[in-house]
């Protein structure tokens, strides 16, 4: 890891190619060689709850750690760094993601939403308000990541995507409590607010109905 | 003070949590969400691979050769005492010097440009160890019986005897497993250096002042060079009570011997593999008992693994005595703790503080009971409650001055239509070869107050700006358990206007001096009260003023919502506040509360150590696939006191968390060491913690809704700690759908956390 011949170009098309096939052109034309020890940078683009930005960073960021470090945006939370417990979800393109567990740079010219751009204090998001009504946290560090990932439950049920309790998975995925729990339990809540959560969604689901 | 049926306006109310809108848009901000200010350091510890051996040799010159590495530091550069235990006894290096006494602590801790080139310059470390023989469980600390501080007995009657000449008797053991709390947010601090040597230190954590103390004696400086302050916790559970310190102090030293700012933010699994966590245990028991089921004597042991260093071990193994009874009377009876030290992180607080141990044992000791007389435990649960006349003194010699208890069960009985389902669950498992299901109706009784009875005081400072808004600060931390929304409408009550013209300010030792940590669920019973009687002051002085200006008798001044009533005319709040500005009367007050009553005779092990307890019961349905172990809580039904409640929607959300917090405990969460004492659990791939999914199917839960017979803050209770133990009942559901393979007959002794392979095992065990 420590010198940028590790960095090569087949390498990285490799790595590229096996988890993500957005980014694959820009990842490696944007990156050019250091001196050993120096990280190799990238220059890139994130379109960042509307905005775009322009990134030139260390190939290895993690796009939790670009929105948060880079672009100053910590509504995300960086809960284990892991991928286990979701307080860094994000929206991509419209679909959830563990922003940890993405590098920065797979996601050139992708669109990205935050917590921070689903609504603010003053103008909040159906699905923020019904957090709000429902009590739907506690001491708040996991609330960013669940409020993103139920956006996105809501949607992927909406599109006909089956999770582990879909019954029948050629029909159309039921909008029940059983679903919601399933797709919900990749966010932990440490604080245990589940029945308050889930009546959120459940809230917001009724309306949009 | 307060009469009991008081009509309010903003308590008892279910108002939102203060900072509601800003957590579901992400504005709330976290230690590690601040700005971080030019020049700043990030930082890493470097941590022993060893659970026991002798520093022999510590190279740090691969480490100081890293790239962006500004300074690195070992216990020698520690200007103080290289001591951040809560105790203070020298037990607990920051940073190991001549010997290392777990895998995991910090040896030496590296300052470099940014937070990844010092955790990749913190690997680079090479230590020479000499390795010595190391105590890694429970059962090698028995052997070798080193404690980490003086263990304690309570003992009332003669229960020997007594054990002796009843006409049953038994005796067993059980295991009791450890959790992490794994906070949310982890640990975090972030230190800056003043003038004078001074550091400003923000930082996670639910003990701002024991956080300033370590600072300043590791700093080798007065308290007053320290200054500590937070906003919130994404969360604490105990596990930043005392386990802050280290951190903290770490980026003290290093804002203090560079002159720069200074950041720690360990990675997650550091965290969990630096610091401590609930203590396992080991607890044996003799009881002797008649034919109905009624105790007649009971002797405990409750060995805990405390780890390397004392920490809060004696407490938390104090408490567990404490609860020995849980809810039930014993006539003679004898308990002692035996806190034994490991060569493993050092065990700390954890919510509910040894409690939810101790009450396990009783449980298990009513278990124990029902299966050898072939008794619905409900029963013998119901036989040995505390009386409210008699049978009423506790292992410690605390009388018991009420008797919710039984009215309690009785009503959660009748609501969960326990009865009958309890019939329809034999019915089914006579019928169901693979899928058993169980119930269980297990109380709880958890003394409420600090048992080091000087940690029972509490601060506040109140000031009434000249247009009438109101800032309060109080020596209370905000972990998600809503105590600032509470503060803030006993506040708002107490000066009848909006909690909206009253802004909470960050905890900080620079405000509110010698505080008390936020645990053993006192927050607002504590801060509540202190920040009632600031605004008290503050509201006399008003009323005065405005009694004299109109020449009315003071008394005939009364607040109403946003207006002061003066001899028939309603004054704005603002108003008055004005005018008295003008006449120069004084805006600002401190307030104090002490906890009246209490006390406590360690030595004896006697006293009153609790000013009064909270109480809840629950019912849970659990379905075992008895080919797997695996298991679902299908349905629980809370019956919870927390007297006359603050604030119901806060409350109730305490109970059904501690719930699923004390499920995890006792169902999922598995902590392992391997053989060599390293933690293989260190991180929730691997240490499984309640998800939305393991929630019960159908969870119910109901507020007792009783004022507190004792004056506490508006007559409400403590409700931090008590609901976690409530999950006993999970525990004892799934024992009772495992019981059915021996038809009942035969006590599971199913030791938690009750993971499948636990269930199997005991399956295994019991069937014939």
């Amino acid at each position: 890891m420590q010198s940028s011949k590790d960095f090569d170009l087949s390498r990285r098309t490799v790595l590229v190619g096996a988890t993500a096939s957005a980014a694959i052109a820009a990842a490696p034309a944007g990156a050019h060689a250091k001196q050993a020890g120096e990280p190799a940078l990238s220059k890139f683009s994130l379109k960042v709850n509307g905005t775009a930005h322009q990134l030139e960073l260390d190939l290895r960021t993690s796009l939790l750690d670009a929105l948060r470090e880079h672009l100053h945006l910590t509504g995300t939370k960086k809960g284990c760094d892991h991928g286990q417990c979701g307080a860094c979800t994000v929206l991509v393109n419209g679909r959830r993601i563990n922003s940890c567990l993405t590098l920065a740079v797979m996601h050139d010219g992708d669109e990205i939403k935050t917590i921070e751009g689903l609504g603010t204090p003053d103008r909040l998001h159906p699905m923020q308000a019904a957090f709000v009504k429902h009590d739907g946290y506690q001491c708040g560090y996991c609330t960013p990541g669940q409020i993103c990932s139920a956006v996105a439950v809501l949607d992927e049920i909406k599109a006909g995507i089956p999770s582990h309790v879909t019954a029948d998975l050629n029909a159309q995925p039921q909008l029940n409590a059983t679903e919601l729990r399933e797709r919900m339990s990749g966010n932990i809540c440490r604080c245990g607010a589940y029945s308050n959560i889930v009546d959120a969604i459940t809230d917001v689901a009724g309306s949009q109905a | 003070m307060q009469s009991s049926d008081e009509t309010t306006v903003y308590v008892a109310k279910p108002a939102v949590h203060d900072s509601a809108h800003k957590h579901v848009a992400g504005e709330a901000r976290y230690v590690d969400d601040m700005a971080e200010p030019a020049g700043l350091l990030h930082l890493c510890f470097g941590l022993s691979s060893k659970p026991h051996a002798t520093l022999d040799g510590i190279d740090l010159d691969a480490v100081r050769a890293a790239p962006g590495v500004v300074q690195v530091f070992t216990a020698a550069d520690i200007p103080g005492d290289n001591d951040v235990g809560a105790m203070g006894l020298g037990d607990e290096p920051l940073l190991a010097a001549d010997r290392v006494l777990y895998v995991g602590q910090p040896i030496f801790l590296v300052a470099a440009t940014t937070r990844d080139a010092a955790r990749r310059a913190a690997k680079l470390g090479r230590i020479r160890y000499g390795e010595l023989p190391a105590i890694l469980d429970i059962d090698a600390a028995r052997a070798k019986r080193d404690l980490v501080c003086t263990p304690l007995t309570l003992r009332r009657g003669d229960p020997q005897r007594a054990i002796a000449q009843a006409p049953r008797k038994l005796a067993s053991r059980m295991r009791v497993g450890g959790q992490e709390h794994f906070y949310l947010e982890g640990q975090v601090a972030l230190a800056l250096p003043g003038e004078d040597g001074d550091v400003l230190v923000h930082c996670s954590t639910q003990h701002p002042t024991e956080v300033q103390h370590v600072i300043a004696r590791v700093l080798g400086q007065a308290n007053h060079t320290a200054t500590v302050e937070l906003r919130r916790m994404g969360g604490g559970f105990g596990g930043k009570e005392t386990q802050a310190n280290g951190f903290a102090a770490a980026a003290g030293l290093v804002a203090r011997l560079t002159g720069r700012p200074a950041k720690i933010r360990p990675d997650r699994d550091d965290d969990m593999v630096i610091t401590g966590k609930r203590h396992d245990f080991d607890i044996g028991f003799q009881v002797g008992f008649d034919e109905q089921g009624q105790i007649l004597g009971v002797e405990f042991d409750y060995a805990a693994r405390a780890g390397f260093s004392a920490d809060l071990s004696g407490p938390v193994t104090d408490r567990a005595l404490f609860h020995c009874d849980n809810a039930y009377f014993y006539p003679h009876v004898e308990a002692s703790s035996l806190p034994l030290r490991t060569h493993t992180q050092s065990n700390t607080a954890f919510r509910g503080f040894g409690g939810p141990q101790g009450m396990l044992g009783a449980e298990r000791v009513i278990e124990e009971i029902a299966y050898a007389l072939g008794l619905d435990p409900l029963e013998v649960r119901k036989r040995n409650l505390y009386g409210a006349t008699e049978r009423n003194v506790t292992p410690y010699h605390q009388t018991l001055r009420d008797d919710l208890l039984p009215g309690l069960i009785d009503e959660l009985e009748t609501r969960s239509d326990y009865q009958a389902r309890r019939a329809a669950i034999r019915d089914f498992n006579a019928r169901s070869k693979t899928i058993r299901r169980g119930i269980a109706l297990t109380p709880v009784k958890f003394g409420i107050s600090f048992t080091h009875t000087p940690y029972n005081q509490a601060g506040a400072l109140l000031h009434v700006y000249r247009d009438g808004s109101v800032q309060l600060n109080h020596g209370g931390t905000e972990m998600g358990q809503g105590l600032h929304v509470k503060i803030l409408q006993i506040v708002a009550e107490t000066l009848q206007i909006d909690p909206a013209q009253i802004r909470l300010a960050p905890t900080s030792t620079g405000k509110i001096p010698n505080t008390s940590a936020t645990a053993a669920s006192s927050g607002a019973d504590l801060n509540g009260m202190a920040a009632r009687n600031a605004a008290l002051a503050v509201r006399t002085r008003l009323a005065e003023f405005a009694a004299e200006r109109s020449q009315v008798p003071p008394d005939s001044v009364t607040f109403e919502p946003g207006f002061i009533r003066v001899g028939g005319e309603a004054i704005p709040f603002a108003v008055v506040v004005e005018q008295a500005y003008q006449a120069r009367v004084q805006l600002s007050a401190t307030g104090f509360y002490r906890t009246p009553r209490i006390h406590w005779n360690r030595s004896e092990g006697k006293g009153d150590p609790f000013f009064y307890f909270a109480y809840g019961a629950a019912v849970s349905e659990a379905a075992v696939d008895l080919l797997t172990g695996e298991n679902r809580i299908l349905r629980t039904d809370i019956l919870h006191d927390a007297g006359r409640s603050l604030n119901p929607a806060i409350d109730i959300g305490q109970i059904e968390g501690g719930f699923v917090q004390g499920m995890g405990w006792l169902t999922t969460e598995e902590l392992v060491w391997d053989k060599q004492g390293r933690l293989r659990t260190h991180a929730p791939s691997t240490y499984k913690i309640p998800a939305c999914s393991d929630r019960p199917r159908d969870f119910r839960v109901h507020l007792l809704d009783r004022p507190n017979r004792e004056e506490t803050i508006y007559r409400s209770k403590a409700v931090g700690e008590p609901p976690l133990m409530l999950a006993m009942s999970a525990l004892h559901a799934i024992s009772d759908a495992v019981a059915s393979v021996a038809d009942y007959k035969t006590c599971p002794r199913l030791d938690p956390p009750a993971t499948p392979e636990a269930i199997l095992n005991a399956i295994e065990r019991i069937k014939p």
